[in-house]
């Protein structure tokens, strides 16, 4: 038998990086805090930093009876809410009342994205960590389960999930014992999408509530949106800088 | 004649205990695809560093494009149950069972990770092996003209 290298050396990551193409990085620093980068040929880093990807929902067009999104969110990823305080929930509706008046409003909620996440502050572990992109994600490699993060979050939108589960999504990969929460379908936005399952499916309901996109990029549906009306931001004395933005609330 | 009966006696142990040996080691599953080129051995020794370090520019910086993904390694390294369909990490004939069984050796992977090959539809074609470049490139021109 030919065994000729068994051992896993640095170089050999570093060859396989480079064959890959799409993490092959060059950075050169030319002076403190001034690098030239290069990027390998082949497919760029997914993630890019340029980008800062975003929701815009208007609560104005979003009646109380429909949960599209919801609906939607659940399919792609296989999560099953059942009602149960213990029970996983990416995305949920909320009903915001005028005491004096009655007025009713109903938006989803999810996670909202922050620039500065109080989950990533508090995660001992790293596992809860922000995409260059600005998409925040648990790293369910690393999580131990403290739940630190859900007990953070100023929206409730993370989850913990308590029980075994089979027939995970391959894209979506979930399981017993660590914390999870909208990932803004990553797996799609990767692919080159450039949609996510609550948005598509908020379209193909005809009430058109929900806006994604680069809110980086001036040119795209939501920065427009966001330049010509009125939105905010929930709990926006927090300072967070959130990814998600609601309009008519 | 007491030397010829001890040869026979080791004789007839060192066959039993070859049968036994070939009977304990663990019969690994055969894949279908391409075999690795870096060779079985060195994959069976480095697999899980391998799959960590993809498995961290997929989950860090969002590249999928990588070489070893656990979708490509439960596709080829599917067993099939009596079924015809591809078993699950709970039997015992699972491919990293076979081995992680006999080094009891515990792998939770498949706590998160589906066990069975994805489904071949278009949300996972990049799950496709490099076999299906045709495949790759059409789609690759469709989202040209779009
Ligand atoms: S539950 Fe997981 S992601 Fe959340 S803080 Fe703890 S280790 Fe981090």
């Amino acid at each position: 038998m030919n065994i000729p290298d068994l051992k896993l050396k640095g170089a050999e990551i570093h060859r396989r990086d480079v064959l890959k193409g799409g993490a092959a990085l060059a950075t050169i620093t030319l002076a403190p805090g001034v690098t030239l980068m290069a990027m390998g040929n082949g497919v760029a880093a997914a993630a890019n930093p340029g980008v800062r990807w975003g929701l815009l929902i208007d609560a104005g067009k979003c009646p109380s009876d429909c949960s599209a999104c919801v609906t939607a969110c659940s399919d792609e990823h296989g999560w099953e809410n059942n009602g149960l305080p213990t029970d996983p929930q990416w995305i949920r509706k909320v009903t915001l009342r005028d005491k004096e008046t009655g007025y009713e409003n109903t938006l989803p909620v999810m996670c909202q994205h922050c620039e500065n996440p109080p989950c990533v502050d508090v995660c001992p572990t790293g596992a809860s960590f922000k995409r260059e992109d600005g998409i925040v994600l648990v790293d369910r490699h690393t999580c131990i389960g403290c739940r630190y993060c859900m007990m953070a979050c100023p929206f409730k939108a993370r989850s913990f999930l308590a029980e075994s589960i089979t027939d995970q999504k391959p894209y979506s990969p979930r399981g017993k014992g660590t914390v999870e929460g909208c990932n803004m379908c990553v797996h799609k936005l990767d692919r080159g999408d450039g949609t996510t399952a609550c948005v598509e499916a908020c379209k193909a309901t005809g009430y058109n509530a929900m806006i994604f996109g680069d809110m980086n990029d001036p040119e795209s549906d939501i920065s427009k949106a966001l330049a010509s009306y009125p939105s905010i931001e929930l709990r926006a004395d927090l300072g967070l800088n959130l990814g998600v933005r609601y309009q008519n609330i | 004649m007491k030397r010829l009966f001890i040869a026979t006696l080791v004789l007839f142990g060192l066959a039993v205990g070859m049968t036994y040996a070939a009977s304990v080691y663990p019969e690994i599953p055969k894949a279908t695809g391409e075999p690795h080129p870096e060779g079985n051995e060195y994959w069976r020794i480095n697999h899980m560093d391998l799959l960590r370090h993809d498995r961290d520019l997929t989950v860090r910086d969002g590249i999928r494009d990588t070489d070893a993904s656990l979708a490509g390694c439960v596709t080829c390294h599917a067993v099939n149950g009596s079924d015809g369909q591809p078993v699950t990490f709970k039997s015992e004939d699972y491919f990293c069972r076979v081995c992680h069984d006999y080094v009891a050796v515990r792998i939770d992977c498949f706590q998160c990770h589906n066990s069975i090959p994805p489904k071949m539809d278009k949300a996972s074609l990049m799950y496709k092996g490099k076999t299906e470049t045709f495949e790759v490139l059409l789609a690759y021109i469709e989202g040209l003209s779009k």
